[in-house]
């Protein structure tokens, strides 16, 4: 046994055992056998992931080549697993979160039939699966496949529910976009391989910097960003995962908190030297991460789908993240990656928890006062809706002012729209808590009352809760304690070489510890404010029957994004394809075969009057054709 | 004479023949443009022996060049006169069931 | 202009003159009249080119023999009136005019740059019927002979298909 990091293979197969178990049985096994299956090996895959990750914390890195991929003359793409901080990092939250979603999903899924739930349980070990292929991947092909992997069980899962059409669109819609964002991936990709002779990360990295010219690796990271766009959601390609709350609760969970969304992220911070050295995609990236997280803020400010709010939430988070990228502050996106996974599969756990008592009622109108029926939902509820909205000490305000200093460093401008965007998150999120738990119920039914969530569905909750608190202490600021970033020293070697290139040529100042100080206290304070604010506002909240503002109205209808989309890209895309159908199909090329038919039927008939059985016929054409072969032959 | 007027002369009646025969429907003058033609034809042969021949003395070969296709004139004749002998017997033939010499009458050859 | 030359050209005017009749006249009988000028013409051309034999053998077959035989015909089938139906004009028209085209395209296709001259009258004696009659039954005495078997049967042919079912 040389190297145990070597068997890195086991943590993504034994997801994919689960899934070809599951999905090749799923006609004999029952629930229990099928649930248990697809949660015992994430447990297993997040065992062996932790074993790594605490053979990586004592500095074992290691690269596992199994086998070449592709190889053409020189060039060869190897299939290997790269195992090292950043992607143990993930493989921990990965398999961590995505164990307790599946476990909370044996519970939640509980009404399906046995087929349906293994089948549920299959596309969930796969979406796993994929993700771990994609972290682990030592190159960006194996990464690829990860990519696409993830781009189709969310389309499974957000259509798992297949005999509703509605949820049928949503799942293409978000395959559709992802494969609008998979496209610039793949333009990157080759790029690459023309640029660099290579895919490997530690083969790109280490050409660089050198002779590689500015203008390629400004798009190549450009492109890179296009297919984080796509997966991760931002502007604009983020409309697919509004949508995708059509998927099981559990599955939000499992798109928003452990995989999908944060490949972008992971994608970007891996590629941190890359993007060091394109200054404008940072810029990209920034703005692209700030106008994300403002809209999205905006949008989720008048939603009433419990599940929306949180999605834009999401969405609005992401921003955060890729403005945190786009600053330089790839440790704060990955720090807040983590922290957010934990308090947004919290949240969407604890909707689910809501959804699941009030028997599938989504809206957030007929909830309120239900406090006192789910006292555990409740309480691990506001510790998430506390962790997001950035309340010391919770891992939110941790991760998130990381992002923001680094951003005031940048440009104060980002700051004061990152405050905005962070008041805005407190806001939606009390607003969904207040009209979820305090105030009065209002809810159709008052006869059966509604019920606590059993332990299956609890536990995973209370878990994720304890970590919302507590992950916020492995990233304490040099403000508070010095040397306590323990993330920081921890992804060191990872960003060492693109914080020192970012270094080379940037001179932000870091703010003065007082600034800083007043900074915290100034955005807590107004933070703290607006949750006042918001629960006042709605603790008293009724159904009211008037006209909303329009200004309201537009944010309610998600600023017509969707409708824009449609209007500029999907009616044009019908029409041309309409015209396509009708003008060049049907009337073009139907008609060319048709009119050869036709030419032929038309002409035989026509040909068919020279036999006329008339000998002075014969004769003339007989002359003619004389004619014509004494003048071909006698003057060539 | 130069032997190319010759030539003109034989197309000349050649296409005469070839018009009679695409403009008329009477099968007899059909019938004497095609002799009309074989004529044409011997005409030429007939200059093209006497071409040779004056070729052959000049050169100081044999003066018998040129017989054969004086000979061959000759058969072409036979074949003529054994032909227009057949050929009329078909006309009156023909006259006889379809009551007319038009050849627009035989056009059963699509059937 | 010499008397051959005289003589060529008159010749010539008259077997065209007269071919163009031929198929110009409506009567059948015309026709064949103006033809056997045609060949009288043919065989002048003969006698120019000093092949006597032929002109003679002309005279007799074609003038004499075969054309008497058309006339005799019409005259049996009394096909001697105008009575032929007006044809279609597309037809005439586009039969005049591939028979001129077909003669434009010989003519130029057998024209000749240096000309050469034949001898005319008194050049030569293979067309005599002793130079021909030589050849004729010392090299082609089998074509000779076949062809009066060919006579034959074209005069059986004849018999069987003018017979009377």
């Amino acid at each position: 046994m040389t190297n145990f990091l070597h068997y890195a293979w086991l943590i993504p197969s034994l997801p994919l055992l689960g899934f070809l178990i599951n999905g090749l049985l799923r006609n004999k096994l029952s629930k229990t056998v099928s649930g248990g299956i697809g949660s015992a090996v994430i447990l297993a895959s997040f065992l062996l992931s932790l074993y790594f990750f605490v053979q990586v914390k004592n500095g074992n890195t290691y690269t596992a080549h199994y086998f070449d991929f592709i190889s053409v003359g020189q060039f060869s793409i190897p299939f290997a697993f790269q195992i090292d901080q950043l992607s143990s990092l993930f493989l921990l939250i990965i398999t961590g979160v995505g164990f307790l979603i599946h476990v909370y999903s044996t519970a939640y899924m509980h009404h399906e039939t046995a087929p349906h739930f293994a089948r549920y349980f299959a596309y969930l070990n796969l979406f796993v699966f994929s993700m771990l292929l994609l972290v682990m991947g030592a190159n960006y092909v194996v990464m690829f496949m990860g990519w696409e992997g993830v781009g189709l069980c969310s389309y499974l899962l957000i259509g798992y529910w297949f005999k509703n059409n509605d949820y049928n669109n949503a799942a293409k819609k978000a395959f559709v976009m992802n494969r609008i964002g998979d496209l610039g991936f793949l333009v990157a990709v080759f790029w690459m391989m023309q640029v660099f002779g290579t895919v490997d990360y530690a083969g790109v990295f280490k050409q660089l910097p050198g002779s590689i010219p500015t203008s390629a690796i400004v798009g190549i990271t450009l492109c890179l960003f296009v297919g984080a766009m796509g997966k991760s959601a931002q502007i604009p390609l983020y409309t697919w995962l509004p949508d995708a709350m059509a998927g099981p609760t559990p599955v939000s969970a499992l798109i928003h908190a452990a995989t999908m969304v944060t490949a972008g992220i992971y994608m970007i911070a891996r590629s941190n030297v890359l993007y060091a050295l394109a200054p404008t995609t940072m810029t990209v990236v920034a703005l692209v991460g700030l106008a994300t997280a403002l809209l999205a803020a905006t949008i989720a400010l008048r939603q009433n789908d419990i599940k929306k709010v949180l999605a834009y939430s999401t969405v609005s988070q992401l921003g955060y993240m890729f403005l945190g990228l786009g600053v330089g502050a790839f440790t704060g996106a990955v720090f807040h990656v983590m922290t957010h996974a934990f308090f947004k599969a919290l949240l969407f756990l604890g909707a689910g928890s809501v959804i699941h008592a009030m028997h599938h009622e989504q809206d957030m109108r007929h909830y309120g006062g239900l406090k006192k029926y789910l006292p555990i939902t409740h309480f691990t509820m506001l510790i998430g809706c506390l962790a997001i909205a950035g309340i010391p000490p919770l891992s939110g305000f941790f991760s998130k002012d990381e992002i923001l200093i680094h951003a005031f460093a940048a440009n104060p401008l980002y700051y004061v729209a990152g405050i905005a965007g962070a008041l805005m998150t407190a806001f939606y999120m009390f607003r969904l808590y207040t009209m979820t738990f305090l105030g009065s119920h209002r809810g159709h039914n008052h006869d059966e009352k509604p019920h606590e969530s059993p332990l299956a569905m609890t536990v995973p909750l209370m878990v994720l809760a304890a970590l919302a608190v507590g992950a916020g202490f492995l990233g304490i600021p040099e403000l508070f304690a010095h040397q306590a970033h323990l993330l920081q020293s921890f992804l060191h070697p990872i960003f060492e070489k693109g914080e020192s290139i970012m270094a080379s040529y940037s001179h932000h100042q870091h703010p003065s510890h007082n600034v800083e100080w007043a900074l915290l206290a100034g955005s807590v304070g107004l933070i703290v404010i607006v949750i006042f604010f918001a629960i006042r506002k709605f603790s008293k909240f009724t159904i009211s029957t008037g006209q909303p503002s329009k200004f309201a109205q537009l944010l309610e209808g998600k600023w017509y994004v969707d409708e824009l989309y449609d209007a500029v890209i999907v009616k044009p895309l019908l029409r041309f394809g309409g015209f396509l159908n009708t003008v060049i199909e049907k009337s073009g090329i139907d008609k060319a075969v048709n009119g050869i038919g036709k030419f032929v039927q038309y002409s035989s008939r026509q040909m068919r009057l020279l036999q006329s059985g008339n000998v002075g016929n014969y004769v003339l054409i007989m002359v003619v054709a004389l004619i014509i072969i004494i003048r071909i032959i006698l003057y060539n | 004479m130069p032997i190319h007027y010759y030539i003109y002369q034989a197309c000349v009646l050649f296409s005469i023949g070839v018009a009679g025969v695409l403009t008329r429907r009477n099968a007899i003058i059909i019938f004497m443009c095609i002799e009309l033609m074989l004529n044409s034809v011997n005409l030429l042969l007939v200059a093209f022996s006497k071409l040779h021949y004056a070729r052959a003395v000049a050169a100081g070969a044999a003066p018998t060049t040129g017989t054969e296709a004086q000979l061959f004139v000759f058969f072409i004749m036979v074949v003529a006169a054994a032909e227009v002998s057949v050929g009329l017997a078909i006309i009156v033939m023909m006259y006889r069931n379809v009551h007319n010499v038009d050849i627009n009458f035989l056009n059963r050859l699509k059937h | 202009m010499n008397l051959t030359q005289v003589l060529f050209w008159l010749l010539s005017a008259v077997a065209v003159f007269s071919a163009i009749m031929v198929i110009t006249r409506k009567n059948p009988v015309f026709s064949v009249l103006y033809l056997i000028i045609t060949f009288f013409a043919i065989s002048g051309h003969y006698i120019l080119m000093n092949a006597q034999f032929l002109a003679i053998v002309n005279i007799i077959v074609y003038a004499g023999a075969i054309m008497v035989l058309f006339l005799f015909v019409l005259m049996l089938m009394n096909l001697n009136k105008e009575s032929e139906p007006q044809k279609n004009k597309y037809m005439l028209w586009s039969g005049a005019i591939a028979g001129g085209m077909l003669m434009l395209v010989m003519i130029h296709a057998l024209q000749t740059d240096v000309p050469e001259k034949i001898n005319s009258i008194g050049a030569g004696d293979i067309g005599l019927i002793k130079n021909l009659g030589l050849t004729l039954f010392r090299d082609y005495v089998v074509p000779f002979e076949l062809s009066s078997i060919l006579f034959l049967s074209a005069m059986v042919g004849a018999v069987i298909i003018g017979k009377k079912e």
